[in-house]
């Protein structure tokens, strides 16, 4: 494992800092310094430098093992998963601001949260099923390889990494991005979901949906998650023009 | 925001339990609110990877299986600590709770027909799953189990099921307030009425009434620091709040799980299932112990024979030295690519992302870590809490008590949801038929208690510990004296550790006085919850005088369940600032005490009848301050349901590899 082998470093971190309650003071670049230690990750070094030089600072972490999508930051200006980050793949110098294209709460920290709640409502997130449950019957059988093909698209922790590298989301706020759409992609490709090919041409055929996109794929690129953004895209905009052809 | 906020119901705690709560409040028209302290899809409920015990019985290593065998799984894997009726309801109940599940989307692994491969005991065997149960969901092999039962949705059961369940309460357009921590509960002297919060954005409190008040926050795994497989916010808050009514009592706080398999250093959780699928755990002379400490589960015991069996391989010296502690070796490798890139390809990413391996080709570093919270707050079958009407509590925060001293993989997800449709029912049922108690003197005396503490500590001044040193040696005290091996002397050591950090928190102070919700204040307003319930955990363990489940006493090494078959229960008292420990029967006996099956198979046997037992449990529960149920005591035990399933025993493989 290439972690602590190296001599060890003096870190420099420079991090971002508002404090919305503080509004008499100006955002600023804030710089610590922390000795590496071996296997240090951002989780760990964030909170070091929190109790022991700046307790006011602010960050969000949950689970620490990059599934609940708390912590995504920029990382030397790439969005990612500060938890999964170890400092050992980076070099002395560190700097790190919040996601943008989201409310910032303070420092680090931002609302990706009511960014998610928010989408999830516009599109109708969710198994659109006219039957009720029925708790006497057994389950409706599926094959084993369409429920993976919809875990691969329902793997998506909601981190907002992809919504804070995309070039639209910055301008355009009702932009799905790319979580949306592959969110809309996950309930297009469930058969127990009601809704027809028309329904979802409306959601995402115009350019807050898959044809507002500039085709940068910074998305793609930065996913913590790996998801095939790319190819997400490349689905929808094929789907929805099979749609469009046979009406 | 107006001050008092009116919901039906109010629910602390945006994971599984408390959403599925809420789905089953607002389907009967109930106003329902929701305060987490995430982004509900960020609550641990996320991080379960293996998957949800429910007797569907779909594949051929299955077969036989029924809610019958579960509850004797259950029972036994508790160390008979579980109240029996609750682990009726609950194996009855989860084979239709999984199919709602898949109803609301949960994309769940499904039954390959025809030749399928799978490692069993050391062996690779194939088997031929039946066409008739083709597409039906797909079970895996977990530890203490008769049958292959735990559903799964590769090895992101947690998400799969978060996304769904949080789906729901999107569609129905359930509040839910993010980062807002209940802080306190509005009661009076036996009737709970709302809950006081603190905004995680602004700092600032406010108070919400309602007509039932559930808290679902998970466990407290935090009460021992880094050494828990826990997020980091499961710092047991809303088993602290109910504690600090005065009222209601936590029960089995000593009942605290290590898994076996956390990776090592950074105590991320490595699933159960890597285990049930055929994985083995091996010592540094590349030895697979297990098979010889326990022949007949071998890796599949239940998790707290599995983590003692090694620790004390790791005290014999056979773990693998490092910087960091010892650790054994878990081997996946025989499993192959194919299978750890879809079914358990979670683990895959944790190893590489965390430990910069690939348990295609390489082993993975793993200890036993405290892991999962088997006590919690007191509740009866209903979920509503001893002695204050109008609380309930549901899932790991809950005490309800189906897990006894031992909790089943795949048994906690399962709880979430069938508890949040069992509890939720009855809060639905109980919240249809009052009228809200518009008491706002008493919200705004816990408004203003709760605004007082968090300016109490912004006033301190002086040099006194900080928050962090007083948590740091919390966690050291719990990891080193009240870990897997307890016995009297480190146990009463802790106790009066634990008081002198108790004492100390009056004299900590801030070295921030940011405005907002100031992290360092945010800890700091936990700090005392959080060292109570320690300290009830140690004073449970010192007390207990026996070994069950989890709780191992070298001192006291045998199950005694002359003295000890009953539950702990603990009441702060705030006047004299310390805890009241009770204890009250485990529940109606059904299947009687007996051998587990694996680990030690001795044990002090009850002198008594389990007739006579039983003859004063709802006397004594009664007593101990049990509300009344909806449904009568007991009436929902299957007596004897048990019996047949009992003769026929686990699923065993012939030469032939086909199951017996």
């Amino acid at each position: 494992m290439n972690t602590g082998k190296r001599e060890s470093r003096t870190l420099k971190f420079e991090i971002f800092r508002y404090n919305p309650a503080a509004p008499e003071r100006q955002p600023k670049m804030q710089v610590f310094e922390l000795d590496e230690a071996p296997y240090m990750s951002l989780f760990l070094a964030l909170n070091i430098i929190r109790e022991e030089q700046d307790p006011s600072l602010q960050f969000d972490f949950a689970c620490r093992s990059a599934v609940c999508g708390s912590c995504g930051m920029l990382v030397n200006g790439r969005p990612t998963l500060a938890c999964k980050t170890l400092t050992a793949q980076l070099p002395e110098r560190i700097v790190l601001q919040p996601l943008p294209n989201f409310q910032l709460i303070g420092d680090l920290s931002v609302d990706t949260g009511q960014w998610f709640r928010g989408m999830s409502e516009k599109v109708a997130a969710w198994i659109e099923n006219r039957e009720p449950f029925d708790p006497e019957a057994g389950e409706a059988p599926m094959s084993d390889d369409q429920a993976t093909e919809i875990y691969e698209r329902d793997r998506c922790i909601e981190c907002g990494c992809c919504i804070a590298a995309c070039g639209v989301a910055g301008v355009h706020a009702d932009f799905l991005g790319a979580a949306g759409l592959n969110r809309v992609a996950r309930f297009m490709a469930d058969p127990r979901d009601d809704r027809d090919q028309s329904h979802w041409f409306e959601v995402v055929a115009s350019d807050k949906g898959v044809f507002g996109c500039l085709g940068l794929m910074a998305c793609d690129d930065i996913c913590p998650k790996q998801l095939p953004l790319r190819e997400v895209y490349a689905y929808l905009r094929r789907r929805m023009l099979s749609t469009a052809l046979s009406d | 925001m107006q001050d008092p906020r009116i919901s039906d119901v109010l629910i602390i705690g945006g994971g599984l339990a408390g959403e599925r709560c809420a789905i089953e409040a607002a389907a009967c028209g109930l106003s329902v609110t929701i305060l987490s302290l995430v982004p509900p899809r960020r609550s641990h409920s996320c991080a379960a990877q293996g998957g949800m015990q429910a007797a569907l019985a779909n594949c051929v290593m299955a077969e036989g299986d029924s809610p019958d065998v579960h509850f004797l799984d259950t029972v036994r894997g508790s160390d008979w600590g579980a109240d029996q009726e609750v682990v009726r309801m609950f194996v009855d109940e989860a084979p239709v709770a999984v199919r709602e599940l898949a109803h609301y989307g949960v994309p769940w692994t499904r039954v390959r027909p025809g030749p399928n491969t799978y490692i069993i005991k050391g062996k690779k065997v194939v088997l031929h799953e039946p066409e008739d149960k083709a597409g039906l969901l797909m079970h895996r092999d977990f530890g203490g189990t008769a049958k292959w039962r735990t559903c799964y949705a590769a090895a992101g059961t947690g998400h799969a099921v978060l996304y769904a369940v949080d789906s729901e309460v999107i569609r129905l357009g359930i509040d839910v307030f993010d980062r807002m921590e209940a802080v306190s509960l509005i009661h009076d002297d036996d009737r709970c009425l709302g809950a006081v919060a603190r905004c995680l954005r602004t700092g600032n409190h406010q108070s919400w009434l309602a007509k039932a008040t559930i808290i679902a926050t998970g466990g407290f795994g935090r009460i021992y620091g880094q050494y828990t497989t826990n997020a980091t916010i499961n710092e047991g808050m809303g088993a602290a709040i109910a504690l600090a009514t005065g009222i209601v009592p936590l029960a089995n706080m000593e009942a605290i799980q290590f898994h076996p398999t956390a990776l090592s250093p950074s105590g991320i959780l490595v699933t159960e299932g890597c285990r049930g699928d055929g994985g083995y755990l091996l010592d540094k002379d590349m030895r697979r112990f297990m098979v010889e400490l326990e022949p007949e589960k071998q890796e599949l015991a239940s998790r707290d024979v599995v983590s003692r069996h090694m620790a004390t391989v790791m005290r014999e010296g056979k773990g693998i030295e490092t910087p960091f502690g010892p650790h054994l070796w878990l081997d996946l490798r025989h499993l192959g690519a194919e299978h750890l890139t879809t079914k358990l390809r979670e683990v895959v990413e944790i190893c590489r992302d965390f430990a910069a391996i690939d348990p295609v080709c390489d082993l993975i570093p793993v200890r036993p870590t405290q892991h999962y919270s088997m006590g919690g707050i007191r509740v009866n079958k209903d979920g509503e809490a001893y002695g204050m009407r109008g609380l309930f509590a549901a899932g790991e925060a809950a005490c309800w008590d189906m897990h006894g001293f031992n909790r089943l993989g795949g048994n906690s997800l399962a709880e979430t949801i069938v508890a949040g449709r069992i509890v939720g029912r009855r809060v639905a049922e109980f919240a249809s038929g009052q009228t809200l108690k518009l008491d706002t003197g008493l919200a705004r005396h816990f408004l203003e208690k709760a605004r007082s503490q968090a300016q109490d500590w912004l006033d301190r001044t002086g040099d006194g510990p900080s928050v962090y040193a007083l948590r740091d040696r919390m966690a050291r005290i719990m990891i080193g004296k009240v870990g897997i091996f307890r016995n009297g002397t480190e146990l009463a050591e802790a106790v009066s550790e634990l008081r002198e950090c108790l004492a100390a928190v009056d004299s900590a102070r801030l070295r921030s006085h940011a405005p907002g919700m100031n992290p360092e204040l945010t800890f700091a307003l936990r700090l005392e919850g959080m060292l109570r319930l320690a300290l009830i955990a140690a004073q449970g363990a010192l007390a207990r005088t026996e070994s069950r489940g989890a709780h191992m006493r070298t001192d006291y090494p045998r199950r005694d369940d002359a003295n000890w078959l009953k539950r702990t229960l603990a009441w702060w008292r705030p006047d004299v600032g310390d805890a009241d420990i009770g204890y009250e029967p485990v529940g109606l006996l059904d299947l009687p005490p007996g051998h587990r099956g694996y680990g030690v198979a001795d044990w002090i046997k009850l002198p008594i009848s389990t007739d006579q037992y039983n003859h004063d449990v709802a006397a004594a529960q009664a007593r101990a301050g049990r509300l009344q149920t909806a449904q009568p005591f007991g009436a929902q035990i299957n007596w004897g349901a048990w019996k047949p399933a009992a003769q026929t025993g686990p699923a065993k493989l012939s030469a032939q590899g086909k199951p017996e």
